[in-house]
């Protein structure tokens, strides 16, 4: 699907994922499929309620309790091999042990991930030493050095703070020192900036990017504006309604887009530097209900371009070369009007 | 840039040394050991019928702006000078009846829809009680009103007997929008009034209140801290750190010639959605100082790279410059020398 | 619920949202939480039974509550009497059915009043804080922080004993605990928008307070309400137990448990005071069944 010039580490395939909240099913992720490689951030963009996250949770198996993969694989190519992590239980050991060490997450609002009653490096220290067998002495050395790669300053005496005497941008940075605590090769970000200041977002994407260039991370970035994903992506899935719409390389999908919902996205946000008299053109009618969704294709009920076809079924995913995947059944009249 | 149509603008508010300190209280006793300098000498002059975009990071005292304004928080210092329709009155010193009657020109419209209605009463019922403050009491009127208030935002008339909760969330914000413009004021504060929607629903709701301005003949004073949207909304932007007013001027001007580091800074920072275009990025180090200890001199010099002695001692004041016959104000002892390209 | 059972309901919901048989229902989520709830509802159950018993208990019983027959002394239950009489021959299937009525009474209007007192200026002082909010926290304080017990004795002896006297000491001594949760709800109303938006409009503080806020609030207050009367039915009886409560010549659940104190009956007559014990003991854990019932439905946080 994608280029073979970098390895794939993690592969997602058909993954559908239900939820069985309020006496309902929300078929919450349909179809969902694609490949993070290493030394490469894939960003997934969408607005809140397309399933982003739960892709994310999924792979993390951090599903809440009513909800569950009903089918697809979730492979994960890790140094002694394949491993289906669909397969495994939720809590289980071997699922345990995934996390942090070989896959962390990070989350968009760090209170929610640091402890609020320890210090950061107390907490640092404890993922380093529950996935390896080294002294106190050692982990607590390695915590200073990895606030310090973060670029937490007077990293030896910010250990002993408690999460809440560090600011918004230090304590996510503080917790991308949690999950990079085990040099795990694959780090899920959700929304990781969505809560700060775009000065502060421009310093940890900054940090992002270096940690992926230096360690060959694979990156699964999570976000909803357009903007992050042009600046950090090198792929791109577009999310809408529980399916990836369209797929590829951030110049492909960014550039040439080719389904209805990512042009329509690209054209309904303003952009900084087009001036005041820029062309807003906004999406048409609201997210349809998750419980009630379009029988067909779900932006059908929005699209300029819906003909009798997509609202009877989904269309299914067309390859446009190299790597460029879209989910529309009239993508060639949609780029042909475009020109 | 095009010629200002009406040179002679009506100013409708004028904002003077406007100062809004917030007591930090500590001990068995709340003895106040300190201030939350949140608002610490705004001016600002806002003209009838513009979009006044005022943006910052969190913690600039944007939103603490706008809500001493509308006197939901209490000023230390300072006058907010209005045109009322039978002349001008210090916002900051009415009371009672005067209060009330500013209140019918002056309204919000606030960031989160999901907590700006009542989630136990009715569209209609979050109407009533405005409505019935300022002379309509008859419930027939009240529902006429309320009516055209939702065609007004693109709403049918029965969303009125419906609860909040059956909305999405840029129908909750158009509520919202719509109970602002019930006492029809002259002039709306949108508190980051689109930050919290989905990327789709955002430009609905910003042509929305293109359209209305334009209707209405309204003035906003429009909050965020989303650069791309001020530049689509704002005629004029004025530009916040750490409580003070760092840079103010007509928005294609703002744009194309950014005079002070903070917003260069800020500027380069924004992810833009466009990746034909790279850009290259001022890194700011370290964070916002906090308010209640706000740095001497220039508020922002702990983080500049043109910092000079002069900005560690002297607060530089907001100095309106000109360039290409703009009134450009910045508040920057180098903006001259950096605009020249004489420091580095 | 175990990993099966949990699979099992996920199944049986996907195949019925699959023929399309779910609808989102009308009632509202919480109402459907409660019903769902077993225990509550077992508890609303027990709980309407017993108040509806005591209501009719002219019906159910031939004897009068304080009929006194001094040649059925502390005979046991059995023909004539279901559960038996007291020392001097009262019938006390009867004297709990009405000994019930007087109890509720006090149980659920001490309950009422205190909230009306401390929901009342909670609602007020929680929108306005400032001084009249420090004044009333401190003396609720105050009032928290002496044993109840010494409290109730001091009125006691200085108001004397009555029915209402124990109500209105209740209401006293009930108040604080009503006015903390009423003002910590009103403190996290008064930040949400919408409470802005009303004094943007310059609306008053009582309409915004009393009419906006706290029908938002009613949840946590009902709650509140079940479970302290609940607590004032338990005060009741552990007062008339002491001969602090109701005078002893009304029957009240407390009341009938007071003879108790003599050890001979404590011994040899166990059906003067067990019975009432259980009934007791069964109407409080109904009461916070039901209690407990509605807040887990009223919390947001817990799925259902």
């Amino acid at each position: 699907m994608q280029h073979h010039t970098h390895e794939v580490i993690l592969e997602i395939k058909n993954l559908d994922v239900n939820f069985y909240t309020n006496q309902r099913c929300n078929k919450a992720l349909r179809g969902v499929s694609f490949s993070m490689r290493k030394g490469k951030t894939l960003c997934i963009v969408g607005e809140s309620g397309c399933g982003k996250s739960v892709t994310a949770n999924s792979i993390m198996q951090l599903l809440p309790e009513l909800s569950r993969i009903e089918s697809g694989s979730i492979t994960y190519q890790s140094k002694k091999g394949e491993i289906r992590i669909d397969t495994l239980k939720r809590n289980g050991q071997q699922m345990r042990r995934i996390r942090g060490k070989e896959i962390a997450m990070i989350f968009q609002d760090p209170m929610t991930a640091l402890n609020p009653v320890f210090t950061v490096g107390f907490q640092i220290d404890e993922m380093i030493r529950s996935h390896n067998a080294v002294s106190k002495r050692a982990a607590a050395k390695k915590s200073v050095s990895l606030l310090k790669d973060m670029g937490v300053s007077l990293p030896e005496q910010r250990v002993h703070e408690y999460p809440h005497q560090y600011s918004g941008g230090m304590r996510q940075r503080a917790m991308i020192a949690m999950a990079m605590a085990c040099s795990p090769n694959v780090l899920i970000a959700d929304e990781p900036t969505t809560a700060l200041d775009v000065t502060i977002q421009a310093q940890i994407f900054e940090l992002m990017l270096e940690l992926k260039v230096k360690k060959d991370m694979a990156i699964l970035l999570i976000t909803h504006d357009m903007g992050v994903v042009a600046e950090m992506a090198d792929d791109v899935a577009v999310m809408y309604m529980g399916n990836i719409v369209e797929s590829g390389t951030a110049e492909q999908v960014l550039a040439s887009p080719a389904h209805p919902y990512t042009r329509a996205l690209l054209l309904s946000i303003p952009v900084l530097g087009k001036g005041k008299n820029q062309k807003l053109e906004p999406i048409r009618g609201t997210t349809p209900d998750p419980y009630n969704r379009p029988p067909g294709c779900q932006f059908a009920p929005r699209c300029d371009y819906a003909s009798p076809v997509c609202l009877e079924q989904m269309p299914p995913e067309t390859d446009l070369g190299e790597g460029h995947m879209v989910r529309c059944f009239n993508y060639k009249e949609i780029s042909h009007a475009a020109r | 840039m095009q010629p200002d149509k009406n040179p002679v603008r009506e100013v409708l508010m004028k904002i003077e040394n406007l100062k809004t300190y917030f007591p930090v209280k500590k001990g068995v006793f709340k003895r106040t050991v300190g201030h939350v300098k949140a608002v610490d000498g705004v001016s600002l002059d806002v003209f009838r019928g513009e979009t006044l975009g005022i943006v910052g990071e969190s913690g600039c005292g944007k939103t603490t702006l706008g809500k001493t304004i509308l006197r939901l928080c209490s000023a230390s210092e300072g006058s907010v000078k209005y045109q009322f329709p039978d002349g001008e009155q210090d916002i900051l010193q009415l009371k009672g009846t005067e209060l009330d009657r500013a209140r019918k020109s002056l309204q919000i419209v606030f960031q989160d829809p999901y907590s700006s209605l009542n989630p136990a009463f009715t569209i209609f019922g979050s109407f009533a009680d405005p409505l019935r403050k300022f002379g309509v009491k008859k419930r027939k009127e009240q529902e006429e009103i309320v009516a055209k208030l939702l065609a007004d935002v693109n709403l049918p008339r029965d969303y009125m007997t419906r609860y909040p909760n059956e909305f999405s969330g840029g129908q909750r914000q158009r509520i919202g929008i719509a109970r602002a413009l019930s006492v029809n004021p002259e002039l709306i504060v949108c508190d980051e009034a689109v930050s919290a929607l989905d990327v789709s629903i955002q430009a609905q709701v910003l042509k929305l209140l293109k359209k209305l301005q334009n209707e209405h003949n309204l003035t906003y004073l429009f909050i965020t801290h989303d650069l791309s949207v001020v530049e689509y909304v704002a005629d004029r932007i004025a530009v916040m750190y750490l409580g003070k007013v760092v840079e103010l001027a007509e928005t294609d001007e703002l744009f194309k010639h950014t005079l002070h580091p903070y917003t260069k800074a800020l500027l380069s920072a924004i992810p833009i959605a466009d990746i034909t275009r790279k850009r290259k990025r001022i890194p700011l180090q370290g964070d916002v100082p906090s308010p209640v200890n706000p740095p001497a001199g220039c508020p922002f010099h702990p983080r500049c790279k043109y910092c000079t002695d002069r900005c560690r001692t002297d607060a530089p004041l907001l100095t309106p410059g000109t360039s290409e016959g703009q009134i450009h104000y910045v508040s920057c002892h180098h903006a001259q020398e950096i605009a020249e390209g004489r420091m580095e | 619920m175990g990993s099966k059972a949990l699979a099992r309901k996920m199944d049986r919901l996907l195949e019925k949202e699959n023929q399309g048989l779910l609808k989102s229902s009308n009632i509202s989520r919480s109402l459907r939480k409660l019903t769902a709830n077993s225990l509550a509802i077992s508890g609303l159950v027990l709980f309407i039974i017993m108040v509806g018993a005591c209501i009719a208990a002219p019906l159910l019983s031939s004897y009068g509550p304080n009929a006194i027959d001094l040649r059925n002394r502390l005979s046991p239950p059995g023909s004539g009497h279901i559960l038996g009489t007291d020392q001097i021959g009262r019938d006390i299937f009867t004297r709990i059915l009405y000994g019930g009525r007087i109890s509720i009474f006090v149980g659920l209007g001490s309950a009422l009043g205190a909230a009306l007192i401390g929901i009342s200026l909670g609602t007020y002082a929680g929108y306005r804080r400032g001084w009249l909010d420090s004044i009333i926290m401190k003396t609720s304080e105050i009032m928290m922080s002496f044993p109840q017990i010494i409290l109730v004795s001091i009125l006691v002896t200085i108001v004397g004993q009555s029915l209402w006297n124990l109500i209105l000491i209740f209401i006293l001594t009930g108040w604080p605990s009503m006015y903390r949760m009423a003002r910590s709800q009103m403190l996290s109303i008064r930040e949400l928008e919408y409470i802005q938006a009303l004094q943007a409009f310059g609306i008053g503080s009582f309409t915004i307070s009393f009419k906006h806020m706290l029908p938002n609030a009613i949840g946590p207050i009902f709650v509140n309400i079940t479970l302290s009367t609940a607590m004032f039915i338990l005060q009741e009886a552990a007062l008339s137990f002491l001969g602090l409560g109701v005078p002893l010549e009304q029957a009240t659940w407390g009341n009938i448990l007071n003879v108790a104190q003599d050890l001979n009956i404590l011994r040899n007559a166990w059906w003067v005071w067990l019975p009432v014990g259980l009934v007791i003991t069964f109407f409080v854990l109904a009461i916070n069944f039901v209690g407990d019932g509605l807040r887990d439905a009223a919390d947001p946080t817990q799925a259902g």
